[in-house]
This record gives structure tokens, sequence and C-alpha cells, in this order.
């Protein structure tokens, strides 16, 4: 359970980077955080003691190997949430970018002329 | 599993630092050793194709963000606290009280840390070697079970790569400002 604990404190962590910071860099930030703590808990859901990776190292005694493995479902749903995760960074760099190039400043109390 | 909560709390301080700390490209870099820390947690936790795509793709959006961050005017923010401010705080705080309230129903209705449920998954444990003759199931449910969900992976990475392109693009707000003959 301490785990899940922990992982919720880095959850929100990420949310109060959201929510408190005026900076748009800080709020990328806390995004990224909001990002690792998801997988990171989906991963620690699936895993159980003592396990190994869910890998067959011998074709022979794959039914043996198969008893220990812990859950390959999250890992792969994880692989496509994490790269997903980059293309949604990407997109929000982007964002920051222009809107540096057009005010000047990251600060989001400043970013005022924004309408339609 | 000392190894396990030394990380965890290793990428608490880094996200501590990474929001708290004024300057922005030191915040930058603390979310680059969460992001390394995390891939040594799932490699622990028995995921070594997560740790490597973890590690490849922490490295290109750290470059990113030190594209954001590098040379900028780091403007820190003088903190008047305002009324908005104050209110929007305790907002903040209620939010965080009522979420705290519903995770904690909830983890009492997950299953204990290192016991999970092995109802989905049972099938593709027990017949995924058999069936797909991959040796590393998770690319076996990648690419043999689920390979749409794959294929929609690459759509949204696609759309984003486009977007990010569209958003990035010079010409056509030049050509508007000012005139149409240099198209």
């Amino acid at each position: 359970m301490v785990p899940y604990i922990l992982c919720t404190i880095l959850l929100l962590l990420g949310i109060y980077g959201i929510i408190a910071k005026k900076n748009l860099v800080k709020i990328v930030i806390g995004l990224l955080i909001i990002e690792y703590a998801t997988n990171l808990l989906l991963i620690l859901i699936g895993y159980r003691t003592g396990g190994t990776a869910p890998i067959v190292s011998d074709a022979r005694y794959a039914a043996v190997e198969s008893a220990n493995f812990v859950d390959p479902i999250p890992q792969a749903l994880i692989v496509t949430s994490i790269v997903i995760g980059l293309g949604i960074t990407a997109m929000v760099i982007a964002i920051c970018l222009r809107l540096y190039e057009k005010y000047g400043t990251f600060d989001i109390l400043q970013i005022r002329r924004l309408k339609g | 599993m000392i190894l396990l909560y030394g990380l965890l709390a290793f990428m608490i301080i880094g996200a501590i630092i990474a929001i708290e700390t004024k300057d922005l490209l030191s915040s930058v870099i603390s979310v680059g050793a969460m992001g390394l820390a995390l891939s040594i947690i799932f490699l622990i936790l028995g995921a070594p194709d997560l740790a490597i795509v973890q590690v490849v793709v922490e490295v290109v959006a750290l470059i990113m963000l030190l594209r954001l961050v590098v040379e900028r005017e780091d403007v820190t923010i003088a903190h008047r606290y305002r009324y908005g401010e104050v209110f929007s705080t305790a907002v903040g705080l209620v939010f965080f009280g009522i979420f705290i309230v519903f995770a904690s129903l909830a983890y009492r209705g997950m299953p204990e840390f290192g016991n999970p449920v092995f109802r989905v998954s049972e099938m593709y444990i027990r017949d995924g070697f058999s069936v797909s003759r991959a040796a590393n199931l998770v690319t076996a449910i990648l690419l043999d079970f689920r390979a749409y969900d794959t294929l929609g992976e690459a759509t949204v990475i696609f759309v984003s790569i486009v977007g990010a392109l569209v958003i990035l693009r010079k010409k056509g707000r030049i050509s508007d400002e000012r005139d149409d003959t240099d198209r």
C-alpha cells in the first residue's frame, strides 16, 4: 500500500504545479509529473512480488517460466501511453514557443490578449 | 524493495524541486532526473521494454524543454497575494481534500501491492507464447493481440507532429500580417 500512497503524492504535486504556478514552463512540468505518476501507478498495480519480466527465455520451459511473470497487459498499454505523452509534450511546447514569440514572456497573467 | 522506496522518494523530491525552484533551467534538469529514476523503477518492477522506451522519450522531451527554456528571459514573477490568488489556493486545497478522500476509498478496493489480479491476462500468459511464438509477451500483446491499439498510437503521433508543425509555421502568419506578395 505504501508505493500507491507515494505515487499519489507525486500525482498531487503535479496537480499543484498546474493549479498554483504562474509560469508556462512550470505548468508543462506539472503535466509531465502527472504523466509519470499515472504510468507508474498502473505498472505498480501489475507487479507481483518476486515476479520476473514477461519474456520467455527457453521455449521448452515456457509453461514453468510463465507461472512467475508480472502482468504484461499494463506494460503493453503503458508503452503506448508513454509515446502518446511525448506527442502531447511536443504540442504543448510548440504552443509555449509561439506564445513566447508573440508576448515575450512566460507569465500567464501577462498573456491577456487571448481571443478566438 | 528498499530500492523502490528510495527511488520513489527521489522522484518526489525531484518533483518538489522542479515545481518550486526559481531557475527554469534547473527545474527542467530535475525533471530529467525524475524521468531516469522512473526508468530504473520500471526496470526493478520487471518491465525492461518500458525502461528503454522511457529513457528514449525522456531524452527527447528533455531536449525539447531545453529548447524552450535556454536563452529565454527568466521572468521571476512577483508574488502579490491578491484576492483572486487566495481564492484559487483555497479552491485547490478543497479539491485536494476531495481527491484524497476518493483516492483512499479507491485504494481500499484495489488488490494489495505485489499480489495482482490476473483475470484478463491469464489467457495471454498461458497461450501467448504458443499462439504468437514471440518470446517477449509485451511485444506479442502489442503487435499480435492488440495491433489496432498500436495503429491508433501511430495515428496520434502523426497528428501531434502535424499539429506542432502547424503551430510553429511562420510563413502564413507573416504574409497575413503584411501583404500577400511574398507568399
